[in-house]
């Protein structure tokens, strides 16, 4: 019987063949924390009772999601993480460095075929390079950080075929939507989803990242794909790891299996309070909205940036609409800013803040006023997300985001065809 | 000890954010001090009302979203000696047993809030008092059993040098 990629990286990862509904202790190749979870690792860790870290090399900690600091309680949080890493000789990304999820595979830490765990839930978004990379809590993350180790349930794959070629204002974001909806929240639970088909191949290395990003919005523990020629230049050019590529055999047995056509695709939103409560853009257009954010670890790469670039250059944002920008990590923005693109941005009238997962996780920088709704690349539109249990958040690509911020009211890309 | 039931009207896919709100979890490190908190943008009143050895009863997909272990943990700290659900999110699953707090999978159609409810865990019955009513839980996987006997995946792991679930 033939092997998913999920049960080949766990296999080669506890040095004997698995399959799935296995239990096995695995090797782990990377481990990471952020300021939300690592105060809890760094007290786990402590109790213990070990005197090192299983590798200095493999693990890091990451300042994004209140970065800087907009209080008391986070700026002590942060100064156990500064002072623990001094200590144990470990990594540290301060403010400033950018957004996890961005850090970890642009920085060189992972490469294909690795195993990876990160004390965050969108750990998954490396999947787009062959990573097997999963979501823990703190002290599952601790245990790994002294031992170098975790136990893993080989999960049940389910095939994701997507097909078509995708229509103009139609983005990588607007398919995992649609693919949400269908599925629902719980659509993968334990699940690994392997994503297919000529759409994903065509799809650049960042725009594949938003997918296997928002795998776990359905439940699943990984969102994977091959590493094709995109994917192993993107790694080569950033990792001096080795990539071990891994593809899934022709024969592999399949939970399930899905096919999308996305070539009638409109632009997708979803709707408060849950990410499957997706629409048509073209059902929405009388929304109005009072805030626009673009950045997070789903949208706040250089081409994301771009796109909404394009259709805000030379355009002024809604006069009642607020619109924060924040590139997912310090050289997106300086690319951004080469580029001309935060010129554009601050030229319109958005406030562009420096990288983090703030506004995302209601922090700060754009924390919603009561009765106020906003338009978002985020992943996430739970009740009192961005802050605020009294507001109503609406998830988008980067072109809706930008097109609604113009308009003032949600609104469809496709109106600014001559600029897609 | 009598352990009662307690529900919030939201029924599927409560997530960790609705647990314990990022307002607070960022910024508060004593998990006493954040189970005060808890479910505050579903029902402001609820937290107040749990009692010491209460159990939260909810339905499919319980704990997805965000990788906080601050929600298990709160409600740890708000008095539950348990949580029963359909179904629950991954990481959400590892984080209770991994911290000691037992998670069992039922049928919660029938168990409504404040109804008396009796575990029994090696037979895998839920009884709901008062009601004539006998669940099928769903038995709790060996690993997961090992981590809650030996009181947490630290202890557990300070026990035996390792993992050792044979």
């Amino acid at each position: 019987m033939g092997k998913t990629i999920a049960e080949k990286i766990l296999s080669n990862h506890a040095g004997k063949g698995l399959k799935a509904g296995d239990i096995a202790v695995c090797d782990v190749d990377f481990c990471f924390g952020q300021d939300g979870t690592s105060s809890i690792i760094i007290d786990s860790f402590k109790s213990l009772g070990v005197d090192k870290v299983f590798d200095e090399s493999k693990f890091c900690m990451i300042i994004d999601h209140s970065a800087p600091s907009p209080n008391i309680g986070v700026s002590e949080i942060h100064k156990k993480m500064r002072a623990f890493a001094k200590t144990f000789d470990v990594g540290l990304y301060d403010i400033g460095c950018g957004v996890c999820h961005q850090l970890v595979p642009q920085k060189g830490h992972v490469t294909c075929g690795d195993l990876v765990l990160g004390a965050d839930s969108h750990t998954c978004t490396y999947g787009a390079i062959n990573v097997f990379s999963t979501g823990v809590g703190s002290t599952d993350l601790a245990i790994t950080l002294a031992s170098g180790k975790n136990w893993f349930k080989v999960p049940e794959a389910i095939k994701v075929t997507v097909t078509g070629k995708l229509p103009k204002g139609v983005y990588s974001k607007d398919v995992i939507l649609h693919i949400i909806k269908d599925m629902g929240a719980n659509g993968a639970t334990y699940k690994s989803v392997e994503f297919y088909g000529q759409t994903i191949s065509s799809l650049s290395v960042d725009a594949r990242f938003t997918i296997s990003n928002m795998a776990v919005e359905m439940g699943a523990k990984a969102g994977l794909m091959e590493a094709d020629d995109k994917v192993l230049k993107w790694v080569s050019d950033r990792s001096a790891k080795i990539p071990k590529p891994v593809k899934a055999d022709p024969d592999a047995r399949y939970l399930s299996a899905k096919n999308y056509d996305v070539s009638k695709l409109v632009p997708q939103v979803a709707k408060p309070h849950a990410v499957d409560n997706v629409s048509d853009v073209t059902d929405l257009l009388d929304v109005k909205i009072d805030q626009a954010f673009v950045g997070t670890c789903t949208n706040g790469r250089l081409e994301d940036l771009e796109i909404a670039a394009k259709i805000l250059k030379g355009k002024a944002v809604h006069p009642d609409v607020k619109f924060v920008i924040a590139p997912a990590s310090k050289e997106i923005y300086l690319q951004a800013v080469r580029k001309g693109l935060v010129e554009i941005f601050v030229k319109a009238g958005c406030a562009v803040v420096g990288p983090g997962c703030g506004p995302c996780v209601g922090t700060h920088n754009g924390v919603l006023g009561d009765g106020e709704a906003a338009i978002s690349t985020a992943n996430r539109n739970f009740k009192g997300r961005m802050g605020n249990p009294n507001s109503f958040i609406y998830l988008a690509s980067p072109a809706t985001v930008a097109a609604s911020a113009i308009n003032g009211r949600i609104a469809d890309p496709r109106e600014y065809k001559n600029r897609l | 000890m009598k352990h009662f039931a307690r529900r919030l009207k939201v029924k599927d896919n409560i997530n960790t954010d609705y647990v314990i709100s990022g307002r607070y979890k960022f910024k508060i490190q004593d998990p006493k001090e954040l189970a005060k908190y808890i479910f505050e943008d579903l029902d402001p009143d609820f937290a107040a009302r749990v009692k010491r050895g209460d159990i939260l009863v909810a339905g499919e997909n319980f704990g997805c979203g965000s990788s906080r272990e601050q929600a298990p943990q709160a409600l740890k700290w708000a008095g539950f000696y348990a949580v029963l659900a359909k179904s629950f999110a991954r990481i959400f699953y590892r984080n209770a047993f991994n911290i000691g707090l037992m998670l069992v999978e039922c049928n919660t159609d029938f168990i409504d809030d404040g109804d008396e409810v009796e575990l029994d865990i090696e037979k895998g019955k839920v009884k709901v008092k008062g009601k004539g009513l006998i669940l099928d839980a769903k038995p709790i996987p060996h690993v997961m059993k090992k981590l809650l006997e030996d009181g947490g995946v630290i202890e557990h792991f300070k026990k035996h040098g390792g993992f050792k679930f044979e």
